[in-house]
């Protein structure tokens, strides 16, 4: 591995799910017919051999099936797939395998054999621990069913995390504690905590502008990240990243590369990747569409869309976009040496001021619990 | 000498009031006369600049020569020349006047006389034009001729017994209007044999052709490689091109009396030529040198910065550039505290001003931020001097004036009578005096002292609003009046930006301080600090606003790898940026320079 170079991952992205969330702006995509998974196994193991060819033999630290839904997935397309990517690279031996997994009972009858096929940690999107938010979110899965999920993954995979969305119409910080506190009593190690936004082409986009429901307004939405942030801490799960929760040494090494901004080859449609050759890191992306992109692997090999250079100011702006979101902020040597430029030392003065950031030993650079808050206009000022 | 009357030329020009049609009348001219195929006309031809065509005004006077076959079955050469509307340009107008013997008075049957078209007219009375009233638009429903007919002759005091009823666009009546110019319109005079004496009447900077100069030949023979000098400015020059334009450049070797054309001779910059001075032939030079013209003087001044200080550069050689075709307009470099370096510009008024800001930010791709337009004060000093201030922020401390004098306009607006009661309320509310109020049937002429300082930001906006477009405004500047007046700064994060200091009377001073608090407190965004926003005379803060911090303003979830999507979201935030000024540690809108300054009621 490089200088401060994170790690390499692949990411796998399952494209499919039983119906599409009205929040979702994923890509994902509902099939009346169900897919042939063995015909798009094989689309995968082509795409991973094509991509494999062009990064030379790496060693995986991480694997990631995201979605869509992937938990979806017959245990022998997973078998399939990481047999691929250990063939055409090799993956190292404590090398954590995350699958997301929605808390259903007809998943949670395959986690035994996911786990078989070499998955290691599961993320469950359990959402919200209350039915009837459960439906607002359009999920398919009632409290009871995810908690049994909960109960059976724990019980199935070393590693366990699930995700809740808060910040939900009408919900109050004291109501959302409790529900957290809830959560947390089920022993993961841990948590994905996002504020619900509303995202453009999606269902709740168009009701919330025809003023179907309510969103909360700048205080209440501080107050409940507040309220995350001390419930949290309290338990000994401190935010390493700006939703995300962990016990010590239970961070999602996977997202870590991400965030860290290491190396990941992005495999299935719509996946994105950054692979540096020589000293270029490139910016790819597969199509969209399931189809199509079966298509095109079928007949070229693989379904990039997009594989361009970065430009020296964007591979510094990725940095700090990524970086920053973590507890631990970025490498300010690391930071240069992608950049080939410093950042403005009037601005970073400004920010500490405000308190917005704190420079470590003159080293690393890193937002304060304030700067977690208004992070997007802290990064817009350290990058302009 | 030998004056000799030149039957088959007619030079003319059209004096309208925007909007009244000049510019398709223009159009209808050329292409009945064939100086266009139809497949190269394009909507007002004349009016060649993407802005003046947006915005249905002529800003450059230009010319066409016309070839037309008449009733009585001569050729005639007709030689239009176009002239800008508006008030800023009047001197355009006056110089466009002055190469001509006759106007033609378009005038809209159903709006009827305007300012503009009362202030143009009487240019060309002044320059003992012969006019022909036409009436445009007479086929419209709400075309009045008859009523309008007797207001030409009420208000303007010319016999419109016999005006022209046409329309311009449908092209009804057309030939009347050739016609006219032929049979009503004087032919010009001049002697072929004299020694050389033309006149400046325009020049203007062609990328290809370098500066092209428009002359009308007064007597004698303009000739392809004859040595002509210009007298004002002692150059002499040898022309290398010249010819008409028809409105394609039609080569030819020489002018004669009475005609109008161009040349070119490798004159370097069009600052090196005079508008309105004599040009004559160098070994044979004419005695009697023509008038000229007044150079027109900038009324109002604003500050040009680029909002990327690394324009600068690129900034000064587009002001060139823009000066080349437009003496008119001037600038000088300038610093200031808060913007950088910039450039303190003067303009003939506030539509100049809108018309160079917008050709420097479409022709030549700069974003400006602009200040707040001034006029020129003249300061006395306690020490006797007397300085000019161009710029709020250079006021001297006020223990050292003795009086500051302001210069005062006269305006006249003419508006249907229902809207009279807010106009004058609008004119009160700007310090002005009325001088006099009249009716031609249900028209009201209203005639002001107003102080330029009060007019030069948004009273012709609100003047248009509150009489919803009827109004029509024009001014000649006056005197200098001593004003009881003070220096409102605006503190933002408690720093001064001397680009929102304005001079602003005494009396009005607390409730505009308030107005700019409050605008300016919507126009900057929140930061992660909050802002005070302090107006102050002096150092007594006379009202205060408060931007709260910004609370919460992060994305809740990154998708997996995707950060070109974060990243294309910070580019946004990026441009979002650069379109701002830092002021200390404040990013303020470039367009909360102006806006802030608006007075809405």
């Amino acid at each position: 591995m490089a200088l401060g170079e994170p790690g390499f991952g692949v990411y796998v992205h399952w494209p499919f799910c039983m119906a599409k969330c009205p929040y979702c702006d994923f890509n994902s995509h509902v099939r009346h017919i169900a897919p042939d998974q063995e015909r798009i196994a094989r689309a995968f193991v082509t795409e991973i051999e094509t991509t494999a060819a062009r990064t030379g033999k790496r060693t995986v630290n991480s694997i990631f099936f995201g979605g869509g839904t992937p938990s979806l997935m017959e245990p022998a397309t997973v078998e399939t797939i990481l047999n691929a990517i250990s063939k055409n690279w090799s993956v190292c031996e404590n090398a954590e395998i995350t699958m997301e997994a929605n808390p259903t009972s007809v998943e949670a009858e395959r986690f035994s054999a996911y786990r078989s096929a070499g998955v290691n940690r599961i993320s469950l999107g359990v959402q919200a621990l209350n039915d009837e938010d459960l439906r607002f979110l359009g999920r398919m899965h009632s409290v009871e069913q995810a908690l049994k999920a909960v109960d059976l993954a724990r019980n199935t995979f070393p590693r366990l995390s699930f995700d809740l969305i808060y910040a939900r119409p009408n919900q109050t910080p004291e109501a959302w504690g409790k529900e957290l506190e809830r959560a947390i009593g089920f022993a993961a190690d841990h948590l994905s905590l996002y504020q619900l936004t509303i995202e453009p082409d999606t269902p709740f986009f168009k009701l919330f502008h025809a003023g179907k429901f309510p969103m909360p307004d700048e205080d209440t939405s501080v107050a409940l990240y507040k309220t995350t942030h001390a419930i949290c801490d309290a338990h000994g799960m401190p935010a390493y990243e700006i939703s995300n929760h962990a016990r010590e040494g239970a961070e999602c090494r996977h997202n870590l590369i991400y965030w860290r901004y290491g190396e990941y080859a992005g495999i299935g449609p719509g996946a994105h990747g950054r692979l540096v050759s020589g000293n270029v890191r490139f910016a790819t992306e597969m199509e969209k569409m399931p189809e199509t992109w079966l298509d095109h692997v079928e007949k070229y090999g693989h379904g990039w869309i997009l594989d361009d250079p970065l430009t020296l100011e964007q591979q510094g702006d990725e940095y700090l976009l990524m970086g920053l979101r973590l507890k631990e902020g970025i490498d300010l040597e690391r930071f240069e040496s992608l950049s080939q430029r410093t950042l403005d030392p009037g601005r970073l003065t400004d920010l500490v001021g405000h308190g917005m950031i704190e420079v470590v030993d003159g080293k690393r650079v890193r937002a304060t619990r304030e700067g977690f808050f208004v992070l997007d206009a802290v990064v817009a000022d350290l990058a302009s | 000498m030998t004056k000799k009357t030149l039957e088959n030329i007619r030079n003319f020009s059209i004096v309208a009031h925007i909007d009244h049609g000049k510019s398709t009348l223009a159009d209808r001219l050329i292409q009945m006369t064939g100086g266009l195929a139809d497949r190269e006309m394009q909507q007002q031809v004349l009016d060649s600049m993407e802005i003046e065509r947006e915005r249905g005004i002529t800003i450059k006077a230009q010319t066409v020569r016309l070839n037309y076959k008449a009733e009585d079955g001569k050729d005639y050469i007709l030689n239009l020349i176009d002239t800008p509307g508006h008030v800023d340009f009047a001197y355009e107008v006056s110089r466009s006047l002055s190469a001509c013997e006759g106007s033609l008075l378009v005038v809209d049957a159903s709006q009827g006389v305007e300012a503009q078209t009362l202030a143009n007219v009487y240019q060309a009375m002044d320059n003992d034009h012969e006019i022909v009233p036409v009436l445009n638009k007479i086929d419209l429903p709400a075309a009045e001729p008859e009523r309008i007919k007797e207001q030409i002759e009420e208000v303007i005091g010319l016999d419109a017994s016999d005006a022209l009823e046409i329309s311009a666009k449908s092209g009804l009546g057309m030939e009347s209007v050739l016609e006219a110019i032929v049979k009503r319109l004087p032919a010009p005079e001049g002697d072929p044999g004299a020694p050389l004496k033309a006149l400046l009447v325009d020049s203007w900077y062609d990328t290809y052709l370098g500066v092209m100069v428009l002359v009308r030949v007064i007597d004698g023979v303009m000739k392809k490689g004859q040595k002509v000098l210009m007298v004002g400015t002692d150059a002499s020059y040898v022309i290398d091109r010249m010819g008409v334009i028809t409105p394609k450049l039609i080569d030819v070797d020489q002018l004669g009396p009475g005609e109008i054309g161009y040349f070119t001779a490798s004159i370097k910059q069009v600052a090196d030529t005079r508008v309105g001075d004599t040009i004559t032939e160098d070994k044979n030079r004419c005695t009697e040198v023509l008038a000229g013209f007044k150079p027109a003087q900038p009324v109002v001044f604003c500050g040009l910065f680029p909002i990327d200080a690394a324009d600068f550069d690129d900034l000064r050689s587009a002001m060139g550039k823009l000066r080349l075709n437009d003496a008119s307009f001037s600038y000088e470099m300038e610093s200031s505290a808060a913007l950088g370096f910039g450039f303190r510009c003067g303009f003939l008024g506030l539509l100049h001003l809108e018309i160079i800001q917008e050709r420097l930010y479409r022709e030549f791709n700069l974003d400006l931020i602009a200040t707040a337009p001034s006029v020129v004060y003249n300061i006395q000093l306690t020490n006797d001097e007397i300085i000019q201030l161009h710029n709020p922020a250079d006021m001297p401390d006020v223990m050292k004036i003795v009086e500051i004098h302001e210069p005062w306009i006269k305006a006249s607006i003419m508006t249907p009578d229902e809207y009279l009661g807010s106009i004058l309320k609008l004119c009160q509310d700007r310090r002005g005096v009325q001088t006099d109020l009249s009716y031609v049937g249900t028209r009201a002429m209203v005639q002001y002292d107003l102080p330029l300082n009060e007019v030069v930001f948004d009273f012709y906006d609100r003047l248009k609003s509150i009489s919803k477009g009827y109004a029509s405004f024009d001014y000649t500047i006056g005197d200098h009046r001593v004003g009881d007046l003070v220096k409102l700064s605006i503190l933002v994060n408690d720093e001064p930006v001397d680009a929102l200091s304005i001079l602003v009377h005494r009396n009005a001073a607390e409730a505009r301080g308030r107005s700019m608090c409050e605008k300016l407190k919507d126009l900057i965004p929140r930061h992660m600090f909050k802002i005070p926003i302090q107006a102050a005379i002096g150092g007594k803060v006379i009202a205060r606003e408060t931007i709260s911090a910004m609370r919460k303003d992060v994305t809740a979830k990154c998708y997996g790898g995707d950060a070109s999507r974060k990243r294309k979201l910070l580019d946004k935030q990026k441009k979002g940026k650069k379109k701002m000024r830092q002021f200390g540690k404040v990013d303020i809108p470039q367009e909360a320079f102006i806006k802030a300054l608006k007075m809405d009621s």
